[in-house]
């Protein structure tokens, strides 16, 4: 690990200008991710300016039925809020389903959206990344690549976003509140995050010190029947293959509306706007479900290691339709 | 004088429990000490060529650093092992080999400028692909050398073509097990100190008497002046019974920085290249049977690796001898040396791997066969050793079977595949047979002395890497002394106690065990026959050897189990659970039940693991494991395990040891990945040979509709 | 520039003042610094929980977390749940149920244990309370979230803490005991 200068600041704005001054700088929120990064020499901030008790730790109800959780909530505390367990119920199982009980104590909402992808080759100094180095090359696409993307990959990286909630808040069309050099701004959780084209070094839209302060989550009436569906090689403690985030309104057996995304897919949460297009007005039946994934997925590019994810992404799409047509309320 | 209540068969809590439950019992790292500095080492980027420039500066001018390491400046070493052959040349033979080291005053320096150390290579094409191996390739594939003198490495009995082409049943599947790494949870550590005319070490070993002669021979050193202490062990599963590269580079970075104690540990990811695995293997059985399910043939080939600078060979198929009896029987092996670290020993090393391809040949006979795969081992069970031709000294496998089969529930069972569902899970069950040797390491010692208050103090340079050693070895001296376990204070651990064998092969019972037994026999004895039964003032020292066992040549000898798995595997996304394991087995007399069942209970978990989560993923490009963290490579976790169930049948051998042990470390995982893969198969109709058995393997992907298996 | 810091940590009842690199980490701070190895070092990239301690009060990978960020932090290790020497009757129930074999990750787990039943008692849901399907056990389903966890529950709960030695059929019932009472 580089050494590097720490700092706090009493303020949003003073955190901020901090960071706008040091390019090669950072926040640090719980650093569960930031610090295993620096250890490997990933990340090698010269600066990190503590943010952990800088943006609000709570979450709130928002006038109109919505929620606010600031940024700087315990993945833990945000799963077990009422008011996220009642409303948005795949919220708090998408943070349940990752990581540990110790690591979700100690990271942040924000830093949760900010992680790194998990692809070996990038977390390996020793091997070639465009994500990590630009113009080296991407190790995956021809080596180990079973946990990686198949959609919206591009010639210059397939790596997959870990993050299972960012999967459950782009579905539920949350928002990003941020503060930044230029001042404060809200963007889309389906924009936050995005494809890695030709500049795969860049995971999100945000800017060089700009500070995630709070995700809104607007009101979603039928997102109290709502599943985060998470398909893993080990039962607890790893990371998605697949993911499916579902909420479902249903009227006499037919989808009134319906919001999914899958994770463990691509550079981004899914946004799986084809497959929601088809479902809505229709029946809520397997056939129609599973017709709605597989148009959701034709464009799905898999590699040789990851073509399983293909049929696993429609079969898990469609199970949880399935659970959430037919379950209780 | 009323005789004590005997300490063997006693369930005893293990006598370290209330530190180690505190995170007080010390392991090798966490040795109080004084100034230490921090090593920290440099791995080469390639997998073969030859270091062509070095630049230190960079990580020299960082202040804290005292000194870095690199072939150019290290001690010359005298060392016949490849292995330990650390920095003595620019010559690089696998990918992460250690190149250099650098120590400093803190942890964090160092790591911080061991990154700045620049190497240049010349590269050459390197060659690390087994599976390339396999076919047509076998004038570059190798006899491997034996691994234990009494087990040929391969064995050929009566004409297996003409029987296997005469059978009214045949079998012929090829099976294959990835690479494993150990990953106990400790990494391997090392504080080193040289002392002026000689080193200590304390280090995470499960030998500290072979480190001892390893590192004096390297260094030139008599062995009286290294001193190796490994008091507790954070779980080594074979990893730690070999030196390697990691205790060289901490003995060299002490003798650079005298009377400092150097203090080392790999990482987690190092350990993937620096601390050995079991080796993959590509296996093929061949099994011809009548129909009535009785073996006319068995074959059994396995194809495995060692790496270019140390020969180490799995013994995959050496169970295999010992299990069915068939008039016509082959097992060949072969070793393919390629640009890899070299493998080691892991648990179970041999039946592990072998018994996974023949467990599960023996299923799919028992459905060519229409039989109960339980029935068709009982009809195979042979009256003597089908190799050796020797009586068994106990065989009781079919036991076992039963005994498993009624506890399990297992009748009645429909052996349709596909045939029991419960809310979109697909449900089997499977069943293995399980085997180790009773096996003893040559060169023991133990040193009982008894004072004049009546305390032993029982003195053995044996190790606990968490097995119970330290509790068993107490209960086995208290027996063997007559006296109440109150009395014997048992100490180890250190290489100035007397010599042991390393800790592996299930035979730490027998070889230390019976050291200790032979030390409480003469020290009984002298004190009737010298001292009239009465202790002297001085107390009595008496130091003895594992005595021979007369019998070896009598009778074989081996543990055998059964293995029985339920499975769930979900209709729609091929997710496997594992909701019940149950194993029986018979390795004669157990010293304490309680310690003896949790050895027995992480073997089982162990086959889980390996049935379903582990395997190092090699990059065949750049030759290193790519998934080297516990994040990647999957080991089973809390949830993934559910109700074990561990039993054993009473068994009474006077022929294997003193203490009519057979040793229960290794068999727990021997069985238990084919005995889930063969209910995975009674779930799904679909046959996993290639391990782990993830769920991509269970999901058609080129069907869209269909469902597992369907 | 400074590469070196104050902090204050109160270890297990004991405040500290010492100084440390930027760098260095909760766990290495406890480990090299104050002489505490109570929490183990597996990882060192929070994918094992052997060197799980409270911080100020609740369960963490302490091997993630910077001294320097937690200045002034509470810290409680399993050494530190034995008070005056008395074992914690979690550390009692490890022992009675062999529930570790080498003791590597023991100090992890019962910290872990400790805090985990503290949350589901706090109503702090799991992955199975929520309805996660794939349980080894019954399947998972809604378990209640206060009073008593099931064996899934606790399985899932814990799965942060690897035990190599997989002693896990042990842990969960050593759990429970505690749980139980």
């Amino acid at each position: 690990m580089r050494t590097f200068r720490y700092e706090r600041s009493s303020s949003v704005s003073g955190a901020v200008a901090l960071l706008a001054e040091a390019p090669h700088g950072a926040f640090l929120g719980g650093g569960t991710n930031l610090v295993d990064l620096m250890k490997l020499g990933v990340a090698q901030p010269d600066l990190l300016v503590d943010v952990r008790r800088l943006v609000s730790d709570r979450v709130e109800e928002l006038p109109g039925g919505g929620v606010r959780i600031g940024a700087g909530t315990p993945n833990s505390e945000c799963a077990a809020h009422p008011l996220v367990r009642q409303r948005y119920p795949m919220v708090s199982q998408a943070l349940l389903s990752g990581a540990s009980g110790q690591l979700r104590n100690l990271a942040t909402t924000a830093g949760n959206l900010l992680q790194r992808t998990r692809c070996p080759y990038f977390q390996d100094i020793t091997t070639a990344c465009n994500k990590r180095e630009p113009g080296t090359g991407c190790s995956a696409i021809e080596g180990h690549h079973r946990d990686l993307a198949i959609l919206g990959t591009s010639p210059e990286c397939v790596a997959t976003h870990p993050s299972d909630l960012a999967v459950a808040l782009a579905a539920l069309d949350a928002t990003v509140r941020t503060h930044g050099p230029g001042g404060e701004r809200v963007i889309s959780m389906t924009e936050l995050h995005r494809l890695p084209g030709p500049e795969p070094q860049r995971d999100t839209v945000l800017q060089h010190g700009e500070l995630i302060t709070a995700i809104d989550l607007p009101p979603a009436p039928f997102a109290t029947r709502s599943h985060f569906r998470k398909v893993r090689d080990r039962a607890s403690y790893a990371f998605a293959l697949v993911a499916v985030a579902a909420a479902i309104d249903l009227a006499d057996g037919v989808v009134r509306d319906v919001r999914i995304a899958l994770g463990g897919v691509a550079h981004k949460p899914w946004r799986a706007y084809r497959a929601e297009e088809l479902l809505r007005g229709g029946p809520a039946d397997e056939e129609r479900f599973r017709q709605a994934a597989e148009a959701e997925l034709a464009d799905a590019r898999p590699m040789p290691g990851n073509a399983f994810k293909v049929p696993l992404a429609r079969n898990t799409l469609v199970a949880t339709l399935l659970d959430l047509a037919g379950g209780p309320r | 004088m009323t005789t004590p209540v005997p300490a063997i068969g006693q369930p005893l809590d293990r006598f370290d429990g209330a530190e180690k439950v505190r995170g007080l019992a010390p392991y090798a790292f966490e040795h109080p000490v004084e100034h230490p500095v921090y090593l920290f080492a440099v791995q080469s980027t390639i997998a073969v060529g030859r270091i062509t420039a070095i630049d230190c500066s960079q990580a020299s001018a960082r202040p804290g650093v005292l000194a870095v390491l690199t072939h150019q400046n290290a001690p010359r070493l005298s060392t016949d092992n490849g292995e330990l052959r650390t920095l003595q040349s620019d010559e690089v033979t696998f990918r992460g080999q250690i190149v250099g080291g650098v120590i400093a005053e803190t942890s964090e320096i160092a790591r911080d400028a061991a990154g700045l150390v620049r190497m240049d290579y010349e590269e050459r094409p390197h060659n690390v692909d087994l599976r390339g191996e396999v076919p047509g390739h076998r004038e570059r594939l190798k006899v491997p050398d034996e691994v234990l003198p009494i087990f040929p490495m391969d064995t050929s009995e009566g004409d297996v073509d003409a029987a296997l082409a005469s059978a009214a049943v045949r079998v012929d599947s090829r099976y294959s097990t990835p690479w494993y790494t150990h990953n106990a949870l400790e990494p391997h550590t090392t504080i080193a100190c040289w002392t002026g005319d000689g080193f200590t070490l304390r280090l995470s070993t499960q030998g500290v008497t072979g480190i001892q002669a390893a590192v004096a021979g390297a260094f030139r050193l008599d062995p009286s002046r290294v001193r190796v202490i490994s008091p507790h062990v954070g779980g080594a599963f074979g990893s730690k019974v070999y030196p390697r590269a990691d205790v060289v580079l901490a003995a060299m970075a002490a003798r650079l920085v005298p009377g400092r104690p150097v203090k080392f540990a790999l990482t987690r990811q190092q350990t993937f290249s620096q601390t050995g695995y079991r080796p993959p293997t590509f296996q093929r059985v061949r099994l011809g049977a009548g129909s009535d399910g009785r073996l006319v043939a068995i074959e059994h080939n396995a194809i495995e690796q060692t790496s270019k600078i140390r020969q180490f060979a799995e013994h995959s198929t050496r169970a295999t001898p010992s299990m069915y009896a068939a008039p016509n029987r082959r097992t060949q092996q072969w070793v393919a040396e390629l640009d890899v670290p070299t493998p080691t020993i892991m648990r179970a090393p041999g039946e592990a791997s072998g018994m996974f391809a023949l467990e599960s040949a023996m299923d799919e006979l028992a459905i060519a066969c229409d039989l109960d795969p339980i029935e068709l081992r009982i009809r195979n069970e042979p009256q003597v050793h089908p190799h050796f031709q020797l009586p068994f000294s106990s065989r009781n496998l079919v036991a076992c079977l039963q005994e498993g089969a009624r506890r399990f529930g297992w009748e009645p069972r429909d052996p349709t595949p596909r045939a029991r569902r419960d809310g979109g899970w697909l449900i089997g069950t499977g069943v293995a047979a399980a085997t180790y040797p009773v096996l003893r390491l040559p060169g023991s010692k133990a040193t009982i002395r008894v004072g004049p208050d009546g305390r032993y103090l029982v003195l053995i340079a044996a190790v606990d890497i968490g097995t119970g050693t330290r509790t068993a070895l107490t209960q086995v001296a208290a027996d063997a002394l007559q006296v109440d376990i109150e009395q014997v204070d048992l100490r180890l651990g250190d290489s100035t106690y007397p010599p042991a064998a390393e800790e592996g092969a299930s035979a730490g019972i027998t070889s230390w065990g019976a050291a200790i037994h032979e030390a409480a026999d003469q020290l009984r004895q002298r004190l009737t026959t010298e001292h009239g039964g009465t202790v002297p003032a001085d107390g009595l020292e008496v130091t003895a050897d594992t005595p021979d066992n007369p019998y070896l040549k009598q009778y074989a000898m081996h543990s055998f189990g059964a293995q029985f798995a339920e499975v769930r595997v979900n209709e729609r996304t091929g997710e496997i659970r594992v909701p019940r394991q149950l194993g029986v087995f018979a390795c004669g007399r157990i010293v304490n039940p309680k310690t003896a069942r949790s050895q027995l209970l992480g073997g089982m978990t162990w086959g889980l693991s390996m049935a379903l989560h582990e395997q190092s993923v090699l990059d065949l490009r750049f030759g290193h494991v790519v998934n080297h963290d516990l994040a990647q490579y999957h080991i089973s976790s809390n949830a993934d395990v559910g109700a074990i169930e561990v039993h054993w049948i009473e068994e009474d051998d006077p022929y294997v040891n003193p203490m009519r042990t057979k040793g229960v470390g290794e068999i727990g995982i021997v069985g238990a990945a084919a005995a889930i893969a063969n209910a995975v198969y009674h779930a799904t109709g679909v046959r996993i040979r290639d391990l782990p058995i993830t769920l991509d393997k269970l999901l058609p992907g080129d069907r869209p509709g269909s469902e597992v298996g369907g | 520039m400074s590469t070196e810091v104050e902090v204050t940590l109160r270890v297990d009842g004991t405040p500290h003042r010492l100084t440390v690199d930027v760098r260095t980490t909760l766990l290495d701070a406890l480990r090299e610094r104050l002489g505490n190895t109570s929490a183990k070092k597996g990882c060192d990239h929070g994918q094992c929980g052997a060197c799980t301690v409270l911080l100020n009060g609740r369960r963490v990978n302490s091997c993630l977390a910077l001294a320097v960020a937690h200045d002034g932090a509470e810290i409680v290790t399993a050494a530190g749940l034995a008070l005056d020497g008395e074992l914690h009757p979690m550390q009692r129930a490890f022992i009675r149920h062999d529930a570790f074999q080498c003791g590597y990750c023991t100090p992890g787990q019962i910290v872990s244990a400790v805090a985990m039943l503290a949350e589901a008692e706090a109503g702090w849901p799991s992955a199975v309370t929520m309805g996660e399907p794939a349980g080894v056990g019954s399947g998972g389903g809604d378990g209640p979230t206060v009073g008593t966890v099931t064996d899934d529950e606790v399985r899932e709960r814990m799965s942060g803490n690897l035990c190599r030695c997989a002693a896990y059929a042990n842990i969960v019932p050593a759990i429970q005991e505690v749980a139980r009472r």
